[in-house]
C-alpha cells in the first residue's frame, strides 16, 4: 500500500514535471529528457527521447498507438495485434530470445513478464527496460499509460487518454449501473469454467458497473481465477454471460446453449451471452472502454 | 474367499455411485433426488419434487459426470492392471505404452492449428484419440523390431523413447502457439468434463470392448506373467495373445484420456491394493480392478467437485493425494499381516 502510494506519488511528481517543463521547452517533449519512472521492479532512467521502442507486451503496444508513440516502435512480440498496423514480429513475449530482440538495435523495450532473466540480459545490453506487469486495478492501468507517455516525451497525450477513459468509463457506469445493480454476471475464461471474480482486473470491471459476480463465492483459495461447478452456474443462472474464450476454444452463444442443462440458464434464455475478444478482456489498456461499451449495450439489452 | 471380494468390490461401486450421485455443489436433498429418480423410472405414484432447473442439474450434469467417472476409472485400472500383468512390470501405468503423450499431441495440434469452428467439444477428444493411438502404433513398431526374448522389456522402453519424442513436439509446437497454452494445460490437469451424456456415449463403446476383450482373456494374463517361455510352452501365441492384449487396454485408454487428459494414480494404485488385500490372481484381480476403480474415480470426483464447492479441485490431484496415503496404508498392514 505505502509502495505503490510511494510510486504513484513518485511518477505524479513526474508527470507534473514533464507537463510543466513540456510547453516551456523548445516546442517539443525532447528537451526534457532524460526522464525517470519508478516501476515495481524499481527506478528506471531514459536519457533521450527512444526512437527504437520494440514493446513485447500487446497492452502497451495498444497504449504506444494510443498516445502517438507508434511512429517510435519498429518491432513489437507476436501477440501483438492492435491496432491493425503495428509492426508486428515473431518476437516472443513469453519466450523472449534476447539476442532477438537486440537485433532490432532497441532503445528501449517494453514488457509485461520477466520470463527467465529477461530484464537483467538486456539491462547488462544496456537497453533500457519498461517491466509493466499486469495491471490489478483501473489506477494502475492509468498509471502505466501516464508511464509510457512520460518515457516516449508523450504526456499530454497520455494525460489526454486517461482522462477520456476515465470520463467515458463513468459516463457508461452512471447510465448503467442502477439496472446492473439487479443482476448477475458469469464471466467465462475457458470452456470448463475458469472464472475470475471481482479482485481481478476484468472482475473490477462488473464491479464498477455494480454486476454481482458468481465467481466471488467460489474463491475460498483468493488466486481471482476459481474453476467454477457446472452445477453451480446453471443453478446460480446468471443473467449475462460474458464468453472471454471465444477466440481461444471457439465458444459462442450457441455453443453455450447446448451445453447440458444451460437452456435453463437466465442469460441464455434471455440471449444474454455476450462474446468479448479475448484479447479486449486479457489486456489492460485503451480498449478497456471498449469492453465497458460492449457491456453497457448488453446491459441495455436486458 | 474371491466371492466375498467381489460383493465388497460390488457395493464399494454402489455406494460411490449413491454418493456420487446425492452429493453435489447444490443440495438437492437425498430424498427429493430419490423420488426424482422413482419417477424417471415410471414407478407408480411418484412424481419429481424438484423444479426443472435442479433436474437439469441432476440428469444432465451430475449423473452423467458420476457414469463417466466410472466408465474412466474402470477403464484406467483394468488398462493398468493388464499392463502390470502383460508385461511383468508392478510399475506398469496405463500410460505407459506413450497414450498419454500421444494423446496430448493430439488435443494440443487440435487447439492450436484447428479452426475455430472444428475446435469445439467434439474435434479435441477425437484428435487426442487418434494421437493416442498412433503413439502406441509407433511403440509397438520400434518394440517388435528388437530380439524376440526381450519383447516386453523392449516394448517398455520403446513406451519411453516414443513418449518423450511426442512430448517434446506437443512442447514444441504449444511453445509456437502460446496463446493455446492455457486450453493446453487445463487439458492435461485431467478432470471429468460437466458436458452431460455425450462423452459417456463417446467412450462407452471403447470401454465396452476393451472390457470385454480383456475379461475374456484374463486367465491368459496369468499365464503370460509367468514368462514368455513358460507361456508359450503351455500352448500360448504369447504374440498374437499380448497385443490383442495391449490393443483392447490401449484403445480404451486412449479414449478415456480423450475425454478426461490426464488422470494419475488410478491405473497403478488400484489393481495393486487390491492384490495386496485380496492376494488375487489375474483371472479374480481384473473384474475386481475395474470395478473398484470406477468406485474409487467417483468418489476422488465428488471430492473434487464438493471439497472447495461452488469451485473445483484437479481431479488428479485428489486421486494422488487421497490414493497415496490409503495405498501407504494398504501397504504397511499388508507386511504386517504377512509377517
Amino acid at each position: 500500500m505505502l509502495r505503490s502510494s510511494l510510486v504513484a506519488a513518485v511518477s505524479l511528481v513526474a508527470a507534473l514535471v514533464v507537463f510543466v517543463a513540456g510547453p516551456a521547452g523548445a516546442g517539443s517533449a525532447q528537451s526534457v529528457f532524460p526522464v525517470t519512472i519508478t516501476t515495481p521492479d524499481g527506478k528506471v532512467t531514459i536519457a533521450k527521447k527512444p526512437r527504437r521502442i520494440v514493446s513485447l507486451s500487446p497492452t502497451a503496444t495498444e497504449t504506444l498507438f494510443a498516445i502517438g508513440a507508434g511512429k517510435q516502435v519498429i518491432a513489437v512480440d507476436d501477440q501483438s495485434d492492435y491496432p491493425k498496423n503495428v509492426p508486428k514480429t515473431t518476437l516472443s513475449g513469453f519466450t523472449p530470445n534476447v539476442e532477438a530482440i537486440a537485433g532490432y538495435r532497441p532503445d528501449l523495450v517494453i514488457v509485461s513478464y520477466d520470463s527467465k532473466g529477461l530484464i537483467s540480459a538486456l539491462d547488462k545490453l544496456k537497453i533500457a527496460v519498461v517491466h509493466h506487469d499486469a495491471a490489478k486495478s483501473f489506477a494502475g492501468a492509468y498509471q502505466q499509460i501516464r508511464q509510457l507517455g512520460i518515457v516516449t516525451g508523450h504526456v499530454p497525450e497520455a494525460t489526454r487518454l486517461v482522462r477520456a477513459m476515465k470520463t467515458k468509463i463513468k459516463r457508461i457506469v452512471d447510465a448503467s449501473s442502477a439496472k446492473a445493480s439487479r443482476l448477475t454476471v458469469y464471466h467465462e475464461l475457458t470452456p470448463d469454467f475458469f472464472s475470475a471474480t471481482s479482485s481481478t482486473f476484468v472482475g473490477r470491471v462488473y464491479a464498477a458497473l455494480g454486476l454481482r459476480n458468481i465467481a466471488d463465492a467460489a474463491d475460498s483459495s483468493g488466486t481471482g481465477y476459481p474453476q467454477l461447478s457446472a452445477e453451480y452456474i446453471v443453478s446460480s443462472s446468471p443473467d449475462l454471460i460474458v464468453l472471454a474464450d471465444s477466440v481461444c476454444c471457439g465458444q459462442k452463444p450457441s455453443t453455450v446453449a447446448a451445453r447440458p442443462g444451460w437452456d435453463r440458464v437466465s442469460a441464455v434464455r434471455t440471449g444474454s451471452v455476450l462474446r468479448i475478444h479475448d484479447s479486449i478482456a486479457s489486456r489492460w489498456g485503451p480498449r478497456l472502454v471498449d469492453f465497458f461499451r460492449a457491456l453497457s449495450a448488453a446491459l441495455a439489452r436486458l | 474367499m474371491t466371492p466375498l471380494w467381489a460383493c465388497a468390490a460390488v457395493a464399494f461401486l454402489v455406494l460411490s455411485v449413491v454418493v456420487g450421485v446425492l452429493a453435489g455443489p447444490i443440495d438437492l436433498g437425498a430424498r427429493d433426488v430419490l423420488e426424482s429418480a422413482a419417477a424417471r423410472l415410471h414407478l407408480p405414484g411418484f412424481t419429481s419434487p424438484l423444479s426443472p432447473t435442479e433436474e437439469a442439474i441432476l440428469w444432465e450434469i451430475r449423473v452423467p459426470r458420476v457414469v463417466l467417472a466410472a466408465l474412466v476409472g474402470g477403464m484406467l485400472s483394468l488398462a493398468g492392471a493388464t499392463y502390470q500383468g502383460v508385461f511383468r512390470n508392478p510399475l506398469a501405468d496405463p500410460y505407459l505404452l506413450g497414450v498419454a503423450a500421444g494423446a496430448g499431441l493430439g488435443a494440443t495440434i487440435a487447439i492450436a492449428y484447428l479452426p475455430d469452428g472444428l475446435r469445439g467439444q467434439r474435434a479435441l477428444p477425437v484428435a487426442a484419440f487418434i494421437g493416442g493411438a498412433i503413439a502406441v502404433m509407433l511403440t509397438y513398431a520400434v518394440g517388435r523390431s528388437a530380439r524376440r526374448e526381450r519383447d516386453a522389456a523392449t516394448l517398455v522402453l520403446a513406451g519411453v523413447t516414443v513418449a518423450a519424442f511426442f512430448t517434446a513436439w506437443q512442447t514444441f509446437v504449444q511453445q509456437q502457439n502460446s496463446e493455446t497454452l492455457q486450453q493446453v494445460y487445463s487439458w492435461i490437469l485431467g478432470n471429468i468434463p460437466s458436458t452431460g451424456w455425450s462423452d459417456v456415449l463417446l467412450i462407452l463403446p471403447y470401454v465396452a470392448v476393451a472390457a470385454v476383450v480383456i475379461i475374456a482373456l484374463r486367465r491368459v494374463v496369468d499365464v503370460l506373467n509367468l514368462g514368455d517361455d513358460e507361456a508359450a510352452s503351455l500352448g500360448v501365441n504369447v504374440r498374437r495373445v499380448r497385443l490383442a492384449l495391449v490393443v483392447a487396454a490401449t484403445l480404451g485408454t486412449a479414449a478415456a484420456v480423450a475425454v478426461t487428459g490426464l488422470i494419475g494414480f488410478v491405473g497403478i494404485i488400484v489393481p495393486h491394493a487390491i492384490r495386496l488385500l485380496t492376494g488375487a490372481s489375474y483371472r479374480a484381480l481384473i473384474p475386481l480392478s475395474v470395478i473398484a476403480g470406477a468406485g474409487f474415480l467417483v468418489l476422488a470426483d465428488v471430492i473434487a467437485r464438493t471439497a472447495l464447492s461452488p469451485a473445483e479441485i484437479p481431479l488428479g490431484v485428489v486421486t494422488a493425494f487421497l490414493g497415496a496415503p490409503f495405498f501407504a496404508l494398504v501397504l504397511r498392514s499388508t507386511r504386517t499381516s504377512a509377517a
